[in-house]
């Protein structure tokens, strides 16, 4: 892939102005498909978690799932949306192999939630608030695997190969209206209001939220307009190129400030925007070019002759409100005071997309504090290492197992984050790595003190010198104590035997 | 028969991937079917139509669509459409697990497979 | 004797079935020899089932043998474990899935087909006891009004082996009509129970909307398709319908309504034969030009008939029923253009490779032209015409008005009238290869059954007689408001009835014999 020209990001900033539109789908943890009965689950074997109805088998017919229903509703309430009094569902008409019957099954005149808005907080505090124009549910397709060829993408396959356990998972897309005045701040806003979507579907428990396993996808509308000077009315509204294949925070972040600074050098050097559908690559930082957007995209929706209208009673609608989760800017006010933490660990935690990971740990059982310092702070490292999110490396309850052991003096700081690179690399629970690495901290005195005494013996002008009440001398002891301990001992506790069997 | 609630049309350039002309428009008037017309719409059915079965496609829709387009005489705004014939509504099911197809009765009709997943051609397209 | 079993009717034979008189395996090999015999000309069947139905009597009379088989007089077997029916065989419409048969729905592109399910109907008839005999033949995806459009050839109409059967299910019709089974089931989406009956002299109903499942019928256009009975009485239909109908969870616009005994409203119908009270409507768009003179003869003596046993006919008006052609020739290719979007190659069916491969698009595209017939790729494209971007409120917006139209003229004259009524086709049966070339003339054959699947409402063809100037089968159609089937079987019971006893025997008894007369050492009369 050529190096397209890319403009500073400042400059550009300097010459357009960012504008905006997100389109979040957020998978559904209900235990069935959107249409059918068959298992909402698509890991494991392929084509298992698939009925006649998952398969687009001639005949067979879809039934809505009611709680799938509700989980819009609730998180359409939570988006301070409308809830339609009738809503129905409409047939999208595009041929796909992922797509079983060649048709997805959405809402297109007739969403089930409408105009409502988000406040996202941004890294220096301000609060933005992003407009919601809809939220509509749709069943997601199968998956496909691409074979032969360099890389398994689909250019250069050979062929391809189905798996339709995922067909019919239901999702809900929520899609903002126009976002204006984000600003130079446009890619923090970008991922500031993904994590914001994350935390509320999480925290109302409709979804798994995985962003690196595709439980919520991005899609990100950009396009640039020309500043005026002040006075003069504002210029037209610029092309837009649609991103895709965004798939965590981080690239939500980099592939906006990305896009902002390609099209400006284009606009720059007098070239046209195509309106198009781009591709993220996180790994060369880039987005390529799909198939442009045109009139010819004639998806002929139609009301879904199979499915009838969702008309939802007035007091379903209060129930529903009636168990939202408190909304995300006073929640975040609630937990900072809750975990009393200073301004700027919180704004960490906000600004690094781990509010979720953190309360969640504290469910399992850690202090906040512990928590915010494991994932701020290690897990957030290995994570920048890697060129992927915190919360894709390790749960939260692991990391809650984790702290305990910490806590309970089993692993020393040091051995804990031998401990968290086993869990990261997949070899089991905290406990596991433990065990299976050998890496707990001796707590043994008897083990110890054998290793002091021989330690003492070998450094007999060290024992002299601790009895002459040099103190400090009893490091090389120590030293030599953890290193037969191969590490694994509490050097405090070292200490203090050490200073014990010298006097003695 | 429903109560409509459309979203704002107005604001959905930037995010909306999807929009429908409000009315006939553009393409030409109601009934002008031309065979690159015929060829466009065969290329979204998916169907390699011959040339000339091209030719005489465009020949008889242009006389069917002569007919049928008599619906617009009286097909005045007031009039709500009608999509099922028996009003019915909130139509669910329960989030229970049922019966699932064996992976080989998934595959048993396939034209080509790999053991557990459907095997297809190489895809150029863009996924959408 | 295998002769006289087919010649029986449905309850005719289940009654002999039920006093052991005869074997349900004597009935299915009585019915695979008539198939055997006549079907080489006929050609109802795309698939018979021998082995299969033999082996399904067996069990049948084992069951009988031991005990283990409930009659139940009312029928009220929906859902329950055997009917009145039990051990009687049946033909079904391949739009069906069978789990074990195929299931082509007439087209190239499923040839082989044999689907991994059973569709709720087909699951119901082997519940009740009774014995798929094969699948029958019919125009490709239920498209066309004669089964010429067939992609296994066209079912011959057995009264005239050179006339077209009715469509879509001419097979069904046809199988019912030349004695090849005493049962079938259709679908009917714009007239293809209704119109097959009448050209072929049997009956046939198009229920109410969401009355019958519609799981595991290969849709043509959803919101119209109906499953329904094919028989040669009213009382067949019937007991029939008692079979298949109620609600299904698999299909959402299935109703929950809980529905009378049809089979007994046909018993009543039958019995008292008076229509007293009776208020009919005669539909002044469904008659006079375009309708043949011995189709508007025989319709007329009909009505007369139902004045005579009391009924008050009046002439009711339903303007926008002019309309409603056009309007389903909207809404039909516009839902079918997308439900036989799966038809892709993908995970069942047809694949065709273009000469040098080529991408999975192109692998789709010469399948879905190698494997469609001409007459569904003109709907596909019509339909995705119809939906188009700048296209889609002019036409199918317009079209869905229509029906609005449609269903208020309905409700405007159900307010006077109990039933309407009509013949059930402009024409009797046409020649084969006549209108293959003129889409529209095909179309306006449709004329008199369309509104009722745009309205939902349920409807009867049963026949009343041959017309003079070509000794072919006449059809009448009455329809009632929606929900109200039963009011059908009634009064059809009581015409039959009142037809039958003008006549003196059934109208199919006076179909020609197709048989080689050989095969049979004894010819007794009809039933």
């Amino acid at each position: 892939m050529a190096k397209p020209a890319l403009m500073p990001y400042e400059k550009a900033i300097e010459l357009y102005e960012p504008v905006l539109g997100f389109e979040v789908h957020v998978e559904l943890n209900t235990k069935t498909k959107m249409f059918s009965d068959a298992p909402n689950f698509f890991g494991g074997e392929p084509n298992t978690n698939v009925t006649p109805v998952d398969l687009g088998l001639p005949g067979s017919l879809p039934v809505v799932n009611e709680q799938a229903v509700k989980y819009a509703i609730s998180l359409g309430l939570a988006l301070g949306c409308s809830i339609a009094p009738s809503s129905r569902f409409a047939r999208k008409n595009y041929f796909y192999p992922d797509l079983a019957k060649n048709y997805q099954i959405s809402q297109f005149d007739e969403p089930i939630a409408f105009t409502g808005s988000v406040e996202v907080e941004l890294p220096d505090g301000r609060l933005f608030t992003v407009p919601i124009e809809r939220a509509h549910m749709e069943e997601d397709a199968g998956k496909l695997t691409h074979v032969g060829g360099a890389t398994g993408r689909i250019q250069g396959a050979e062929y391809s190969l189905v798996d339709y356990n995922r067909a019919g998972v239901p999702l809900v897309e929520i899609v903002t209206d126009i976002i204006y005045g984000a600003e130079g701040d446009a890619p923090e806003l970008a991922k500031a209001y993904v994590s914001t979507i994350r935390d509320i579907v999480v925290a109302l428990g409709i979804s798994d939220a995985k962003m690196e396993r595709g439980n919520l996808r991005c899609d990100a509308n950009i396009s640039l307009r020309p500043r005026t000077a002040p006075g003069e009315p504002p210029a037209k509204l610029g092309t837009r190129t649609e991103t895709k294949n965004v798939n965590s925070l981080r690239s939500v972040e980099r592939a906006i400030r990305y896009e902002i600074q390609r099209q400006a050098a284009i606009l720059e050097g007098g070239g046209t925007i195509i309106q198009e559908t781009r591709h993220w690559h996180e790994d060369t930082g880039q987005t390529s070019a799909g198939r442009p957007k045109s009139d010819a995209d004639d998806y002929r929706y139609f009301p879904e002759p199979d499915l009838l209208p969702v008309v939802p009673s007035l007091e379903l609608i209060e129930v529903l409100r009636a168990g939202l989760p408190e909304a995300p800017v006073a929640r975040r006010r609630r937990l900072k005071a809750d975990w009393g933490f200073t301004d700027l660990e919180f704004q960490d935690v906000v600004n690094s997309g781990l509010l979720t990971e953190i309360v969640e740990t504290t469910k399992a059982g850690a202090s906040a504090q512990s928590a915010r310092k494991w994932w701020t702070g290690e897990i957030a490292r290995i994570a920048n290492q890697r060129g992927v999110d915190a919360s894709s490396l390790v749960s939260p309850l692991h990391v809650s197992e984790l702290i305990a052991l910490v806590e309970s003096g089993t692993l020393t700081d040091r051995l804990a984050r031998q401990v968290l690179e086993g869990v990261i690399e997949g070899e089991g629970t905290p406990d596991e790595v433990v065990a299976g690495r050998g890496l707990a901290v001796v707590s043994d005195d008897g083990a110890l003190i054998a290793a002091i005494d021989e330690a003492l013996a070998a450094q007999p002008d060290v024992l002299a010198k601790i009895r002459d009440g040099k103190v400090q001398a009893a490091g090389a002891v120590i030293g030599a104590v953890m290193k037969a301990m191969k590490g694994q001992a509490d050097a405090a506790r070292v200490r203090e035997l050490v200073l014990e069997r010298a006097s003695a | 028969m429903s109560t409509e609630t459309p979203p704002s049309e107005s604001a959905r350039p930037a995010t909306s991937a999807n929009s429908r002309p409000a009315k006939a428009d553009g393409d030409g008037a109601p009934g002008e079917i031309t065979s690159a017309q015929v060829e466009h719409l065969a290329g979204l059915a998916r169907i390699k139509l011959t040339p000339e079965e091209i030719t005489k496609l465009t020949g008889e829709l242009v006389a069917i669509v002569d007919n049928v387009a008599k619906v617009t005489e009286v097909a005045t705004p007031d009039v709500p459409a009608t999509s099922h014939p028996i009003p019915l509504q909130n139509v669910f099911r329960d989030d229970v697990v049922g019966v699932t197809l064996t992976q080989e009765q998934a595959l048993s009709g396939a034209p080509e497979h790999d053991g557990s997943r459907f095997r297809v051609s190489a895809i150029l397209g863009e996924e959408q | 004797m295998s002769h006289d079993l087919t010649r029986l009717t449905a309850s005719a034979l289940a009654e002999k079935l039920r006093t052991r008189e005869v074997s349900s395996l004597e009935a299915v090999d009585a019915h695979l020899d008539r198939i055997a015999a006549v079907d080489p000309d006929v050609h109802a069947f795309l698939h018979v089932a021998a082995d299969q139905a033999r082996a399904t009597a067996r069990a049948i009379d084992a069951r009988r043998a031991s005990g283990d088989l409930s009659a139940d007089e009312t029928g009220a077997a929906r859902g329950g474990s055997a009917s009145e029916l039990a051990g009687v065989p049946i033909a079904i419409k391949d739009v069906l899935c069978t789990i074990d048969m195929p299931s082509t729905a007439g087209s190239k592109i499923l040839e082989g087909w044999v689907p991994p399910y059973d569709a709720t109907v087909v699951a119901k008839l082997r519940r009740a006891g009774l014995i798929p005999l094969g699948k029958t033949n019919m125009d490709e995806f239920a498209m066309g009004s004669s089964t010429e459009h067939s992609a296994y050839g066209p079912t011959h109409n057995p009264w005239d082996l050179d006339r077209i059967p009715g469509g879509s299910g001419g097979g069904s019709a046809a199988a019912v009509a030349a004695f090849e089974a005493p049962l079938a089931l259709g679908s009917d989406t714009g007239g293809s129970i209704r119109q097959p009956a009448a050209v072929t002299g049997s009956v046939g109903v198009k229920p109410t909307y969401g009355g019958v499942s519609r799981y595991g019928a290969i849709a043509l256009a959803s919101s119209l398709d109906q499953v329904g009975p094919v028989s040669r009485t009213v009382l067949d239909a019937a007991l029939l319908h008692d079979v298949i109908g109620g609600h299904d969870a698999r299909d959402s616009t299935s109703l929950r309504d809980e529905w009378p005994s049809f089979a007994a409203a046909a018993r009543e119908g039958a019995a008292t034969r008076s229509l007293k009270g009776l208020k009919v409507g005669i539909v002044k768009e469904l008659q006079g030009d375009g309708f043949q003179k011995g189709v508007t003869q025989r319709f007329e003596e009909a009505v007369a008939l139902l004045t005579a046993a009391g009924a008050e006919v009046i002439e009711v008006s339903t303007p926008s029923f002019e309309y409603a052609i056009s309007a389903y020739y909207l809404i039909l290719p516009a839902e079918a253009s997308s439900n036989l979007a799966k038809f892709d190659s993908v995970r069942f069916g047809l694949r065709v490779n273009p000469p040098g491969g080529g991408t999975v698009e192109d692998v789709m595209s010469a399948t879905r032209e190698a494997g469609f017939g001409p007459e569904v790729k003109r709907r596909i494209i019509l339909g995705t015409y119809a939906l188009s971007a700048g296209y889609y409120d002019a036409y199918y917006g317009s079209a869905q008005k229509v029906r609005t139209l449609i269903q208020r003229d309905f409700a405007r004259v159900f307010a006077d009238v109990d039933v309407l009524v009509s013949p059930s086709a402009p024409t009797t049966a046409f020649k084969l290869g006549e209108k293959l070339d003129d889409p529209l003339a095909m179309y306006l054959n449709d004329l008199t059954t369309i509104p009722a699947n745009l309205a939902g409402v349920p409807g009867i063809s049963l026949p009343v007689g041959l017309a003079p100037e070509d000794g072919l089968p006449v059809g009448i159609q009455f329809m009632a408001p929606a929900r109200e089937d039963a009011r059908l079987y009634k009064l059809g019971a009581t015409l039959e009835a009142l037809l039958e006893e003008k006549r003196g025997h059934p109208l199919l008894s006076e179909a020609p014999d197709l048989a080689p007369q050989e095969m049979f050492a004894s010819e007794e009369g009809a039933v």
